[in-house]
């Protein structure tokens, strides 16, 4: 037994260290494994969530002077490498941040992260405050997983009032409109759609929608669940050719392929005004407010949920994005390390944390949160997605979240193919068929 | 000069001394030979990265990888970053190495200006490089100049181009800092002749400086060719592979596999093919150079 211990020990540290000399290594480091008596937590950095986690472990930390946590914050892409190195070591963190859907999934599958269903019975107070919605990812074969937390982020079609205005042009209210304003922004020199396509999950909300608003959930609901050739569905076809209709007709900016989400380009196209709409995550409401000068002040961010497509069969109320962000447990942190993430579940959202995330225009998945909101200078945005979260019937998790790694690199590749045009939408569907189930 | 016995240059060979080698050695075995072989084992495996014990799978990462159909296009990516990374940095090295070579004062002032590109790290050159060439917000749509507003990343050829661009524009001054070396090597008695038989500089420089330059050139391939193999975070950082895969060299297929979607197995398989072929490129330029190569080119050594 020792002996097989050791060789594994030696094998994961070797391919650790070869696929690290491949780039710059990154955040070297970083403290993963904490001292006895300290839970660690690592999270995402960044405006703005990193200060309001920050906010709220510091509470946590004065409060409980014997158990305390130590933190550690990641840039986006860092953070994904260095926790599947760690988990892959044997060291990760004692509450992993995540997304929850088919990530945590792989987790639960590698024996990860504890199983906090029973927790969660005994403290029913922490579960009946959330949204229901929240715990859906956090699911997996009927157990929980992993506490919801933070806020919730549907997404969101954004468009820019004063060019709407400028052009005499209304926001559309039906796929047919969206078709019929492409060329009528064109002429003006504006782009009709602001995209960060080279992120590639910026292209997929587009399909997100578009399969919802066509064919309904259950589109998708069968590639989830593992349907042979779900992807060669009529309606998903119909879905993915109209898609590649938007981006011949020019609906997207120019460009749109290399511009990253991860600078916020595609934010600065739509408040700059060379772009009259996006498709983006809720969250842009705060990186507009943070970058976009006074646009929000003088009331030009317009936004609303996503319209039908005439004779779809999808309800033009549903929406898609994340239900809220998930905290799960290592099974390998110590018994006294587990005590101080599961005491931290329960101060998690308090009344400071939630009007911290109000501030940052972000939706709390708290029941109730809208009585709060009402004070913030941001209401209109936030009871309008706290409407779109608890309106719908059907809140579906991001694709990429939601499939698991290896089936998610999959579509992500083939989605950026499919928005460069070097594939149609037959051979999408073959090459995504291929991966169902995987 | 080439009358030396095999084994007589290896500087100071004599065994009283050899135990200087083994910090280097010992080293080389930690964290190159060991981390290797534990790629090799992996290759074998269906890990997710994500667990502490490893289950094996024979073959089945290989068969994954070897009948991928996206295969071809990579190595085809890899082989043309390769070829015309290497076309574009010889030459303008060679110019640069010979012309710094000379010995006047501002030179060194130029060669100083010349290394900076190569003391940056290629992450920031590339994210400085991803600032200038954005459609919208970068220095054709700031400047104004048509020929500048390409869609420079988001066209496949552009995109190879750029990267090919970039990759120059760091190593040239490491490669002229190599030329610059191999020239100042040259015995001025060769030009001296040279110039006593009236030849002129161009004459000089492709009958004296570019032979005498045989195997200077041949290290700096060597380490161009094996290096573009491993690029990996200036692609990833201007296009991440993209436009629609257009710049998904092995490298970049290799993070993919592993670290996005939690195939370790074929993502350790590619890393295998990609040392077999830097094995294969370096011993093939090795033998341009011919038997002699390892000898010293030094006058009288």
């Amino acid at each position: 037994m020792k002996r097989r211990n050791f060789l594994t020990l030696s094998t994961g540290l070797g391919a650790g260290a070869a696929l690290a000399a491949c780039g710059t290594s990154g955040p070297a480091g970083g403290g993963g494994t904490a001292k006895a008596g300290e839970a660690s937590y690592w999270f995402l950095s960044g405006p703005p969530g990193e200060s309001v986690r920050t906010g709220a472990v510091e509470r946590f930390n004065k409060a409980n002077p014997n158990g305390q946590i130590k933190l550690t914050a990641f840039q986006n892409d860092a953070y994904k490498d260095k926790l599947k190195t760690a988990l892959g070591a044997g060291q990760p963190p004692t509450i992993i941040w995540g997304w929850g859907g088919g990530g945590l999934k792989s987790y639960v599958d590698g024996g990860q992260v504890d199983d906090l269903t029973d927790w969660f019975g005994q403290n029913a107070a922490v579960k009946d405050r959330l949204f229901p919605a929240s715990f859906g990812p956090a699911t997996i074969n009927g157990k929980i997983y992993a506490m919801p937390a933070e806020t919730v982020q549907p997404i969101v079609l954004f468009y820019n009032k004063q060019v709407f205005a400028d052009a005499g042009l209304t926001p559309p209210q039906s796929w047919g409109e969206i078709m019929d304003l492409v060329p009528k922004f064109n002429a003006k020199g504006i782009a009709p759609f602001s995209l960060g396509g080279q992120s590639r999950w910026t292209n997929m909300m587009w399909l997100e929608f578009l399969f919802d608003r066509i064919g309904g959930p259950s589109v998708f609901g069968d590639v989830f669940e593992g349907k042979a050739n779900a992807w060669s569905n009529p309606l998903a076809i119909d879905a993915l050719t109209k898609i590649q209709d938007l981006i011949k007709a020019d609906g997207f900016v120019k460009g749109f392929s290399s511009i990253t989400a991860d600078s916020n380009a595609d934010q600065a196209l739509l408040y700059k005004g060379k772009a009259a709409m996006m498709l983006h995550g809720s969250w842009s409401y705060g990186i507009i407010q943070a970058q976009g000068g006074s646009f929000i002040a003088d009331g030009k961010l317009g936004y609303m949920n996503f319209p039908g497509v005439d004779g779809g069969k999808g309800d033009p109320n549903d929406t898609v994005g994340n239900a809220g962000q998930y905290l799960s447990i290592s099974s390998k942190a110590s018994a006294e390390q587990k005590e101080i993430a599961k005491k931290f579940f329960t101060s998690l959202l308090d009344d400071t944390e939630q009007s911290d995330w109000i501030k940052t225009g972000g939706v709390p998945i708290i029941k109730g949160a809208d009585a709060k909101l009402a004070s913030s200078p941001d209401a209109d945005f936030l009871k309008f997605v706290y409407g779109v979260a608890s309106n719908a019937k059907v809140f579906a998790q991001s694709w990429d979240q939601a499939l698991s790694p290896t089936a998610a690199e999959t579509l992500l590749s083939n989605i950026s193919k499919l928005f460069t045009q070097s594939i149609g939408p037959q051979q999408f569907a073959d090459n995504m068929n291929a991966v169902i189930g995987k | 000069m080439r009358t030396a016995p095999p084994g007589s240059n290896n500087a100071g060979g004599s065994g009283s001394v050899s135990w200087m080698a083994w910090p280097a050695l010992i080293a080389f075995t930690l964290f190159g030979v060991v981390p290797l072989l534990g790629v090799l084992v992996l290759s074998f495996s269906s890990w997710t990265g994500q667990t502490t014990d490893i289950p094996f799978s024979g073959l089945d990462s290989w068969r994954a990888v070897l009948s991928d159909p996206d295969l071809p296009h990579a190595l085809w990516v890899t082989f043309l970053i390769m070829a015309l990374s290497w076309l574009v940095q010889t030459p303008i090295s060679i110019l640069i190495g010979v012309f710094l070579a000379a010995r006047h004062r501002y030179r060194a002032v130029l060669a100083v200006l010349y290394f900076i590109p190569l003391l940056l790290s290629q992450a920031a050159i590339s994210i400085t490089y991803k600032a200038l060439l954005d459609p919208n917000f970068g220095l054709g749509a700031g400047l104004g100049f048509p020929f500048l507003q390409q869609d420079w990343l988001g066209d496949g050829t552009l995109a190879i181009g750029v990267v090919v661009f970039v990759v120059s524009w760091q190593f040239i001054p490491f490669h002229s800092l190599i030329y610059q070396g191999g020239v100042r090597q040259i015995p001025a008695s060769m030009y001296e002749a040279a110039q006593i038989d009236g030849a002129g500089r161009i004459r000089q420089f492709f009958n004296i400086t570019l032979p005498q330059l045989k195997y200077t050139i041949i290290t700096s391939s060597t380490l161009m060719v094996v290096g573009s193999l491993t690029f990996f975070d200036l692609i990833w950082v201007l296009t991440a592979g993209g436009p629609g895969g257009a710049t998904q060299s092995l490298a970049v297929d290799m993070y993919q596999r592993g670290f996005k979607a939690n195939l370790m197995g074929p993502a350790s398989a590619i890393a295998v093919i990609l040392v077999l072929f830097g094995l294969l490129l370096a011993l093939g330029l090795r033998r341009l150079g011919g038997r002699d190569q390892a000898d010293s080119q030094l006058e009288g050594a």
